[in-house]
C-alpha cells in the first residue's frame, strides 16, 4: 500500500500542532494546540469550561451545543484551530447564578431536567430555536415556506430533535421553552406599543 | 483520531493545487461528517486543508434566471434563503427534512455532496468493506446481514450502500450542477447523475472528482414553477436518514421530475419514469425502479417508493 506509506512519512515529518486564538465569552485566548483537539475538548479539557458537555462526540446528543458567530453548533464537531477570531459563545457565557438567562430560569421553573447533563445543550439549543423562528427561519413542520411561524409544541420538538435527553425530561424542556416564548411575544408587544 | 497536518488556504484554486501536492490531503469546511469519519479512523488524511474562508458563502443571481450556490453556504443559509424557498421550495424542504438545527448551520454545501454513506458495514471497521477498504469484501452481502436500510437499485456485487443526502436529491430533481476547480486551474460543470458513480467494482470511489479539484459551487437552472415536494420516511419523525425519500416536481404542462433518496449510491432519476409521472405512480416505478435487485430485507422500499410517489401526487 504505497499510498499508506505516504501518508505515514508525512504525518511523522509534518507539524501536527497549531497556534490560534480564541474568543470565548468575550475574552480572548491564545494556545497551542494538536491538530485533532475539538471545539470542546478545548473548552472543558484546556479551558477548564466545563458546562459544555460531552455526550456521544460525534454530533448525535447535542451535549456539546455552543454558539459560533451567533449561531448553534456541535463543538464536538469542529476543530479549534479553524476557528480563529471566531466569536464563541458557551453556557458559561449564556448566564449564570447571579444573571441568569431567561431561559436558565425557565429550566428552573418548569423542573425541564433531571440529572441535568444534557442541560447547557438543552438550553443553548432552546435560546437559538426561538431565535431561529424569530429570524423567520422554517422548520421541516413549517406549513407554509414563506408565511409568518407559529411557535408550537410541534416547532419547539423539530427544532430541539439535536439534542437528547436520557431522563426523559423532553415534557418539561418543552414547557419551558414555552415559558419563554411567551414572555418574548409579550416583551416584543410591550416593545412594539412603546415604539 | 489520526495526527495530521494543518493549513488554511482562503483561494479554492490554490487550495486545489496545494491539495494535488499534497498526497492524501482533504478539504475541510463545516467538517460535521469529515470529523466523525476521522473520530472512527474510516478517514485518516495525513493533511487537512481548512477552505471556511475562500469566501464562497454567497448565493447569487446567474445570467440564465438561475442560482449560483457557493460551496461554502451553510445547509441553514441554504434552506432559509428567500429566493430558494420561494422559487425552489423542493430544496428548501429537502435540507430542512435533513440532520439536526446544530449540524445545519455548520454543515456546508459541498460537503453535504460529498458526505458518506451511513451503511452499518461502512461504519463498523471490524467488518470488511470495499468502500472502506477496497478488495477487503462486503458485510452487507453476508447471510443475515442487516441491508433494511440499504440500497435496492444501481447496486453491485461489491456494495449496495446508498447515498444519504437528502439536499443532492432535490438539486438533482432541479438539474442542478457542481461547478469545480482543478488543480490546474480549470473549471467544469458536472449535472448530478455525471458527478456521482454507481459502486460498480470500486465503489471507494463515488463521484468523478479528480484529485485536488474543489467543489466551489452548485448552479440551479432557472426556476421550473409547478408544484414541489419532497417527502422523507424514516424510522423516526426528526433527525435520521431516510429509508426512502421522494422529490417531486409536478409542472403546468402535466409533465414532472421524481428522483428517490435513500435507494441506491446515488439520487435516483429516470427521463422514462418522469415521462411516465401523468399515468400514475404505478408506472413511474415500473420505469424508475427496473432493473432493482432488493435483498429480502430491503424489498419494503420499493413498494415504499411507489406509495409515497402515489400520495404526494394525490395530494390536494
Amino acid at each position: 500500500m504505497t499510498s499508506t506509506t505516504t501518508f505515514e512519512k508525512h504525518r511523522e515529518s509534518a507539524t501536527t500542532r497549531s497556534a490560534v486564538a480564541l474568543s470565548i465569552n468575550g475574552q480572548r485566548h491564545e494556545l497551542e494546540l494538536d491538530n485533532r483537539t475539538t471545539l470542546l475538548d478545548t473548552l472543558r479539557e484546556h479551558l477548564k469550561l466545563t458546562g459544555s458537555k460531552k455526550g456521544c462526540d460525534l454530533g448525535q446528543c447535542g451535549a456539546c451545543t455552543v454558539y459560533i458567530n451567533g449561531k448553534r453548533v456541535n463543538a464536538c464537531l469542529t476543530l479549534a484551530v479553524m476557528h480563529q477570531d471566531d466569536e464563541i459563545t458557551t453556557i458559561e457565557g449564556v448566564g449564570d447564578v447571579e444573571h441568569m438567562d431567561p431561559m436558565q430560569q425557565a429550566f428552573i421553573d418548569n423542573d425541564a431536567f433531571q440529572c441535568g447533563y444534557c442541560t447547557p445543550g438543552q438550553i443553548c439549543s432552546a435560546k437559538a430555536t426561538l431565535d431561529e423562528i424569530r429570524a423567520g427561519i422554517p422548520s421541516h413542520v413549517t406549513k407554509e415556506l414563506t408565511g409568518p411561524i407559529e411557535i408550537s409544541d410541534e416547532e419547539i420538538r423539530e427544532r430541539m430533535s439535536g439534542n437528547l435527553c436520557r431522563c426523559g425530561a423532553y415534557a418539561n424542556i418543552l414547557k419551558a421553552i414555552n415559558q419563554v416564548a411567551k414572555d418574548q411575544i409579550v416583551k416584543d408587544q410591550v416593545a412594539k406599543e412603546r415604539s | 483520531m489520526k495526527a495530521f497536518s494543518y493549513e488554511r488556504i482562503d483561494d479554492a484554486a490554490q487550495a486545489a493545487a496545494r491539495a494535488f501536492e499534497v498526497p492524501g490531503s482533504k478539504f475541510i469546511a463545516g467538517g460535521t461528517n469529515l470529523l466523525d469519519l476521522m473520530k472512527h479512523e474510516i478517514e485518516v488524511p495525513p493533511h487537512l486543508i481548512d477552505i471556511t474562508r475562500t469566501g464562497l458563502d454567497d448565493i447569487t443571481e446567474t445570467g440564465e434566471g438561475g442560482v449560483r450556490i457557493g460551496a461554502l453556504v451553510s445547509n441553514t443559509a441554504l434552506a432559509a434563503n428567500e429566493r430558494i424557498r420561494c422559487d425552489y421550495p423542493v430544496l428548501s424542504r429537502a435540507l430542512f427534512s435533513g440532520a439536526s438545527g446544530q449540524l445545519r448551520n455548520k454543515a456546508s454545501t459541498g460537503g453535504n455532496l460529498l458526505q458518506r454513506t451511513r451503511c452499518p458495514y461502512f461504519y463498523d471497521t471490524a467488518m470488511p468493506c470495499n468502500k472502506r477498504a477496497p478488495g477487503a469484501g462486503c458485510a452487507a452481502l453476508d447471510e443475515g446481514a442487516d441491508t433494511r436500510q440499504l440500497g435496492v437499485i444501481g447496486t453491485s456485487e461489491h456494495c449496495i450502500a446508498t447515498h444519504p443526502s437528502d439536499m443532492a436529491v432535490a438539486l438533482r430533481v432541479l438539474d442542478a450542477e457542481v461547478e469545480t476547480i482543478t488543480p490546474q486551474g480549470q473549471t467544469r460543470r458536472l449535472t448530478l447523475d455525471e458527478f456521482y458513480r454507481l459502486p460498480g467494482d470500486t465503489p471507494d470511489v463515488e463521484n468523478v472528482l479528480e484529485p485536488g479539484e474543489i467543489i466551489t459551487g452548485v448552479v440551479l437552472p432557472a426556476p421550473v414553477g409547478g408544484r414541489q415536494q419532497y417527502y422523507k420516511v424514516r424510522d423516526r419523525a426528526s433527525y435520521a436518514f431516510a429509508l426512502v425519500s421522494v422529490a417531486l416536481i409536478e409542472t403546468d404542462d402535466g409533465k414532472g421530475r421524481v428522483a428517490l433518496g435513500g435507494v441506491a449510491h446515488k439520487p435516483w432519476r429516470r427521463d422514462e419514469a418522469d415521462a411516465e409521472l401523468g399515468n400514475g405512480a404505478k408506472a413511474v416505478m415500473a420505469k424508475l425502479l427496473d432493473g432493482a435487485r432488493p435483498t429480502d430485507e430491503n424489498a419494503y422500499k420499493l413498494t415504499l417508493a411507489e406509495r409515497t410517489l402515489a400520495a404526494l401526487l394525490a395530494k390536494e
